[in-house]
């Protein structure tokens, strides 16, 4: 920080960097074996959930769909997901998770049809965001004990959810969406990240068809970047 | 320790969907507004990763895939500090890296450019940062290419660049330029992005002091993550 700065009582924050597309390329980097060569012992993201996991397994299928109707056939997508009891695989996700969840995987387009799928677990709801707040905002709040704030609508639990990030030539910042399960009508029905959506038709867009195939349930998520149906994505 | 949010994104830094001088942007760009959501658990997690992921050469683009000796090109470390928007190093975080090679060819199923492939090169790195927030790559220099847009436009140099931080929100992929390339004024895709500090910040910086001597030139890349709200550790005020 310049000292004039300092001086001058502005605040100093350094600038995110910029994004730029993944590229047509981003396999290599990302999944070389899909690019067609192998050159690390172990390659990323494959196993989301691990083989301790409990809760249901299930599968996840889609295509990623442009705004001519096609679909787009070099996406690279991750996914970031709770467990069955709702906790991350992470030091503030609530909790402990079993041995070898992950909660985090990519997965490729097929490079002639566009179809994506993985394999994982079907996570639980997740903890309601609660009062985030900044030390700030909490010192002020601590010293006045009747103070409210806005603590009702933050507590409501988030329905079972996936969260998507998805990257590709032609996309110049990653597109965050959420994926939600069509067999929980009623956590949807409150959660609280979709009933911030306006438009309540475009609700279903989040939300993902259960079948059964070979007695393991598929859920169907054909996410669309533009046009009629336009998936929700969110600036998280 | 409460949870905290991480600040908003500005988004007038980075490129916006739709920019019609990049073609393929066109079809693949949202027309609706996103949605904004506030940091949920969801949002300020993410994965995480340790060395067990990855192996000490993954950072060593001229060796990690070296057949029957050394890939051709100008031999580059590429260096810098992951660092959050607070100037805090982000420690212990993915960093992973693609490129073409020197001819400007990317070893890849779907390249199809005349430049040859370099038997001794992948084209792909990964590390992950120390508790300063520093990483290094060493690699050979990528070379300009030309790509399908308007009829004559070429890329500039670059490495492709993704990095994780703590949560899925600070998730970021992004390309690394190098200092003085004629062709990052005249790029389609560079030009996506508004604002020509950020562009700047996006070129590598010859970096003469951390070359190796009669082996290889260094160039600089810093990386900023956004940064979170200070929180509340034992009652005292973390950050800020």
């Amino acid at each position: 920080m310049k000292i004039v700065d300092a001086l001058a009582n502005r605040p100093h924050y350094l600038p995110e960097t910029a994004s730029q597309t993944a590229g047509p390329y981003v396999h290599i980097g990302l999944a070389p074996g899909a690019a067609g060569f192998r050159i690390f012992d172990r390659e990323l993201g494959w196993d989301i959930a691990g083989p301790n996991a409990a809760g249901e397994r299930i599968r996840v299928e889609g295509l990623v769909i442009d705004g001519s109707g096609s679909p787009v056939k070099d996406v690279l997508i991750e996914v970031w997901q709770a467990n069955a009891a709702g906790i991350y695989a992470h030091p503030e996700g609530g909790g402990e998770v079993e041995d070898g969840f992950r909660g985090w995987g990519r997965v490729i387009t097929d490079f002639e049809t566009g179809e994506w799928g993985f394999d994982t677990v079907k996570p639980g709801p997740v903890r309601a965001r609660g009062r985030m707040e900044s030390g700030v905002a909490q010192r002020v709040r601590d010293s006045h004990p009747d103070w409210q704030g806005r603590a009702q609508e933050d507590n409501v639990p988030m329905a079972p959810h996936l969260n998507l990030w998805i990257v590709a030539r032609g996309i110049n910042i990653g597109l965050n969406t959420r994926m939600y399960f069509d067999d929980e009508t009623a956590a949807n029905a409150a959660d609280p990240v979709l009933n911030l959506i306006e438009w309540e038709r475009r609700r279903a867009t989040l939300i993902a068809r259960r079948t059964v195939r070979d007695g393991t349930p598929v859920y169907r998520f054909d996410i669309r970047l533009q046009g009629e149906d336009e998936t929700v994505f969110f600036d998280v | 320790m409460t949870p905290a949010e991480y600040y908003q994104r500005d988004r007038r830094l980075h490129p916006p969907a739709l920019t019609p001088d990049y073609k393929t942007s066109v079809a693949r760009s949202p027309r609706l507004s996103l949605i904004s959501l506030q940091g949920s658990m969801s949002e300020i997690t993410g994965p995480t990763f340790g060395h067990g992921d990855i192996s000490p050469i993954d950072n060593d683009l001229i060796k990690n895939y070296a057949k029957d000796g050394d890939p051709i090109g100008e031999r580059i470390i590429v260096h810098g500090r992951v660092l959050d928007e607070n100037a805090r190093p982000v420690p212990n975080t993915l960093v992973e890296v693609w490129q073409a090679n020197a001819g400007g060819r990317y070893r890849h199923k779907k390249d199809s450019y005349l430049a040859p492939i370099d038997p001794n090169f992948g084209g792909c790195g990964r590390t992950i940062t120390d508790d300063d927030g520093y990483y290094f790559f060493r690699t050979i220099k990528p070379g300009a290419y030309p790509w399908r847009n308007w009829v004559n436009n070429w890329r500039p140099a670059h490495i492709h660049v993704s990095v994780f931080g703590h949560a899925f929100c600070q998730r970021l992929i992004t390309q690394l330029y190098f200092e003085g390339d004629p062709l990052i004024p005249i790029c389609p895709i560079v030009q996506t992005i508004p604002d020509a500090d950020a562009i700047d910040r996006l070129t590598a910086k010859l970096d003469m002091n951390a070359g190796v001597p009669l082996d290889s030139i260094a160039y600089r890349f810093d990386i900023v993550l956004r940064g979170r709200r200070s929180t509340m550790f034992e009652n005292r005020l973390e950050g800020n």
